[in-house]
């Protein structure tokens, strides 16, 4: 194998900080590199760096060299990038939703035919040559075993896992590509979905097309990478073959600080399977890509219940369903009494509170500051931290300000103070900020969906432990919905998959990985009738 | 020792424009105290006007601040304004109380009007802003007919001769002219007066809206125009929410309008209050507010700054150069300053 790139000595400054260390890393043909390191580690820069990406050099160029097989180059434009054969897929989809599958995997590199006009004005005036265009796309999406992908499908209608691997089928198909960053590929994608990317990946190894992998899922790197770089501030603190590092080892160092499992504190009071606080019989959540169809489940006084699923299977549906943020039908019971579905104020006065999948779109005022997105919702639905002021009922600054120093305290927010807005946070701090902000509400019920999405593995922790104090201490219940199956496992009581849009089954924690997955297949029922 | 980050941090948060602006009307001042111009009477009309065009600047807020724009259909509540001080004149309610029964009228109009409104812009959800400027032109076009039609019978208002229609512009001499402006006024030299009532009454109106956006409907307004899928996950009716902000800007149209009327002296009918309209959205942008946000601040300043501009630029300008460039200016910052602040909202949203 030749050396195909090599990052020497890689500086780079943003406004002062010092964003990277004398980072320097080396790839061969066809090899793996896992990337590893917290959130602001380094890792975005060091591959925008890589892509010439206009930021960088805005903001003053960097340090070191580039070394591309074997001559120096000088990538100043993502252009450059992509003609040296750098191919880069995004943590944020670079599609166009209203094109179809084809025209995206194609653009820019489409197929003319000449026409009359064409010959007379050049080849600007060329028509698209759709039959050929077709068929190459259908065979990129093939190479990544995406036989189910439509190419004449319009991207806006595909479920998220199709857009990244028509993201990655549009890099493959760019004959010229040497070497593929794929920046954060899974985050989005269920384990078996991310399953088939990672045997894509291996497949384009094979191929002789070197690979940058960057995933926050530890064992994935560890199960596709050759070679693993570990960052942390900046600076490379991890480097070699992967047979060097266990699971453990790569979470220490990125972290650098000793990560154990999570030890569940006992209950004060034994949960009791009879006392149900709420029972859902029948329920139809229309909420496009997460159809619920007639999901039934009891949920116990008192437990945390995981939902899991593949993506697209409903198991998003049931904690907006309920909530009201999508049109819900079907037969709910709350605490003994009838429940209002399809209205929000009727759940969170009952003390029904949802933290919502999407952080930045639903669950935060991005421009305001910490302390009105903790409060907000609690002032506006219960009337809570306000005054009587000439007449007016009017929010108490000095009372809000309290509470959100309290909260930043118990939940360590990393903020510059209660007025910062928090679209300047971390993921994880932002995460904790919702977190705060349903705390706030005194819930019975917290509905959770997928706290841990896109935060670094220090946060995650910090916001499993914080819902397992929620529940140990306050007894609130915890409906946590998550495509991560090792985080349901970790503190849930129970955990129920759906699939189709209905329950498939209930699994206790200490199920195996088949049973879950058969689960998440919908054949577990199937398995057992049949041995 | 003067902390210079601090210094820099305050300059960074201001608007380029605000900045061109101030430092545009320094220049005027230092222009003015260079020629002959008295700068006390300057300042003494700059604060009347400010005084009465502030109240029609603090109807953009509500409706920035439910995500909506500013309320480019300004005409809507100034028809409902002008209104109540109609029917004040036809009962021949004289002296400042007839203000005060205007706004009452004016304020019971509005809501109705306010209400059909709102219920029009949520029917074109996205596109208030273009449809709100039709809307504008359309009620007045409307409005110019019905002032021809409707039974107003008192002769200071009807067309003299011919005895049907109502003026273009009717005196308020006999009614309630002033009746703020001579509120409390007080003397301080020769040329400076200072109009107590009108600038006391503008202050109190921003204060209630002030104190509005810091109750649990004006919360809700906030929530939806900041973000709408985070205020119905709060409970919050957004439809509700913006309906309450559009009546809200068209009642303080209406009573902006009569605030102006009593200062200036005179109801202006058929198309004037479309020339309302761009002013009023500039202010509210040259304070620094975008289209998507707005505080008091940003109607203070912004009101201060638009107004000043215009009073001064006029007496002082033409010491300079010949003819009315105050009209020239006052089209190209109020145009110039509404056009900057759409070409800046793609970037803001991202």
């Amino acid at each position: 194998m030749s050396r195909l790139l090599e990052m020497r000595n890689i500086n780079k400054f943003y406004y002062g900080n010092q964003v990277l260390k004398d980072v320097t890393i080396t790839l061969d043909e066809g090899e793996i590199l896992g990337l590893v390191g917290e959130n602001g580690a380094g890792k975005s820069t060091l591959m925008n760096i890589l892509f010439g990406m206009p930021v960088i050099h805005s903001t003053g160029g960097f340090g070191g060299e580039i070394v591309f097989k074997g001559e120096r180059v000088n990538i100043d434009s993502p252009m450059k990038a992509m003609e040296l054969g750098i191919g880069m897929v995004h943590q944020e989809f670079m599609l166009l939703p209203g094109f179809t599958v084809t025209e995206n995997i194609k653009l820019n590199r489409e197929i003319t035919k000449p026409n009359f006009l064409s010959m007379v004005f050049g080849k600007r005036l060329e028509l698209l040559d759709m039959e050929p265009m077709r068929e190459e796309a259908r065979k990129a999406l093939d190479t990544i075993g995406m036989h189910s992908i439509d190419e004449m499908h319009l991207v806006a209608g595909l479920p998220v896992a199709h857009k990244q691997f028509v993201e990655i089928a549009r890099e493959i198909d760019k004959r010229s590509l040497k070497l593929l960053v794929l920046d954060e590929p899974t985050a989005v994608l269920t384990e078996s979905e991310a399953e088939i990317l990672l045997n894509v990946v291996r497949l384009l190894s094979q191929k002789g097309i070197s690979i940058i992998f960057i995933s926050h899922r530890l064992h994935e790197v560890l199960e596709v990478a050759h070679k693993i770089v570990i960052l942390r501030d900046g600076a490379v603190v991890g480097e070699g073959p992967k047979e060097k590092f266990t699971l453990f080892e790569i979470a220490e160092k990125m972290v650098g600080r000793k990560v154990e499992n999570l030890e569940l504190p006992p209950r004060k009071v034994p949960l009791d399977e009879n006392k149900i606080i709420m029972s859902i019989k029948d329920l139809h959540v229309h909420m496009p890509g997460e159809e619920v169809k007639g999901f039934s489940i009891d949920i116990r006084e008192g437990e945390i219940l995981g939902i899991g699923g593949l993506a697209g299977q409903g198991k998003l549906g049931v904690a907006n369903g309920i909530f009201g943020m999508y049109p819900a039908t079907g037969k709910v019971t709350y605490m003994g009494k009838e429940y209002q579905l399809n209205s929000p104020l009727f759940a969170l006065k009952n003390g029904i509170v949802y933290v919502s999948e999407d952080r930045r779109g639903v669950g935060l005022l991005l421009d305001e500051s910490v302390e009105m997105n903790i409060v907000a919702t609690a002032i506006q639905a219960f009337g809570m931290f306000t005054k009587r002021f000439l007449g007016f009922t009017i929010y108490d600054r000095k009372a809000i300000r309290e509470h959100a120093l309290r909260m930043i305290k118990e939940l360590d927010i990393r903020c510059k103070g209660p007025a910062q807005p928090v679209r300047r946070l971390s993921g994880g701090n932002q995460q904790k900020v919702c977190l705060a902000r349903a705390f706030t509400l005194n819930p019975k019920v917290l509905f959770v969906s997928e706290p841990t999405r896109g935060i670094d593995v220090g946060a995650k922790k910090l916001v499993l432990d914080y819902l397992v104090k929620l529940n140990r201490e306050h007894g609130i219940t915890i409906v946590l919905t998550s495509s991560e199956l090792a985080e349901l496992k970790s503190i849930c009581d129970r955990i129920a998959i759906v699939c189709e849009g209905k329950l498939a089954a209930v699994l206790p924690p200490t199920a195996s990985d088949v049973e879950f997955g058969l689960a998440m297949a919908g054949e577990l029922e199937e398995v057992k009738a049949h041995g | 020792m003067v902390n210079f980050g601090s210094l820099r941090e305050a300059i960074k948060r201001i608007d380029i424009p605000t900045l061109i602006i101030v430092f545009f009307l320094i220049g005027l001042f230092i222009l003015a105290a260079a020629t002959k111009v008295s700068v006390t009477t300057l300042l003494s009309d700059s604060i009347v006007r400010i005084g009465m065009n502030g109240v029609l600047v603090l109807a953009m807020l509500p409706t920035i601040r439910a995500g909506i724009g500013p309320n480019f259909g300004l005409p809507v509540g100034i028809i409902g304004g002008l209104l109540g001080g109609l029917i004040v004149m036809q009962y021949q309610v004289a002296g400042p109380i007839g203000f005060w029964i205007a706004v009452g009228i004016s304020i019971v109009i509005n809501f109705v009007l306010g209400w059909i409104y709102a219920w029009l812009l949520d029917k074109v959800r996205g596109q208030e802003m273009m449809v709100e400027t039709y809307v504008g032109y359309s009620i007045v076009a409307f409005m110019s007919i019905m002032w021809l039609v409707l039974p107003f019978t008192n002769p200071e208002m009807i067309w003299a001769i011919g005895g049907k229609g109502l003026r273009y512009t009717l005196t308020l001499q006999n009614y309630f002219d002033k009746a703020l402006n001579n509120f409390l006024r007080f003397q301080i030299g020769k040329n400076f007066s200072f109009p107590t009532g009108l600038v006391v009454f503008f202050a109190g109106s921003c204060y209630l809206v002030w104190l509005f956006f810091k109750t649990r409907p004006g919360l809700a307004i906030d929530l939806t125009g900041q973000n709408e899928l985070y205020a119905i996950s709060s409970g919050v009716n957004p439809k509700k929410a913006r309906r309450n902000a559009v009546i809200l800007s068209t009642v303080i149209a209406g009573v902006g309008i009569l605030v102006y009327a009593q200062s200036y002296g005179f109801l202006q009918l058929y198309q004037a209050p479309l020339f309302m309209t761009f002013p009023a959205v500039a202010s509210i942008l040259i304070g620094g507010a975008s289209i998507r946000r707005a505080t008091i601040t940003n109607v203070v300043l912004g009101t201060i700054l638009f107004q000043t501009l215009l009073t001064v630029s006029l007496p002082v300008l033409s010491q300079v150069t010949r003819g009315d460039i105050t009209e020239v200016l006052r089209l190209i910052v109020s145009n110039g300053m509404i056009l900057y602040a759409l070409t800046r909202t793609p970037k803001e949203a991202s």
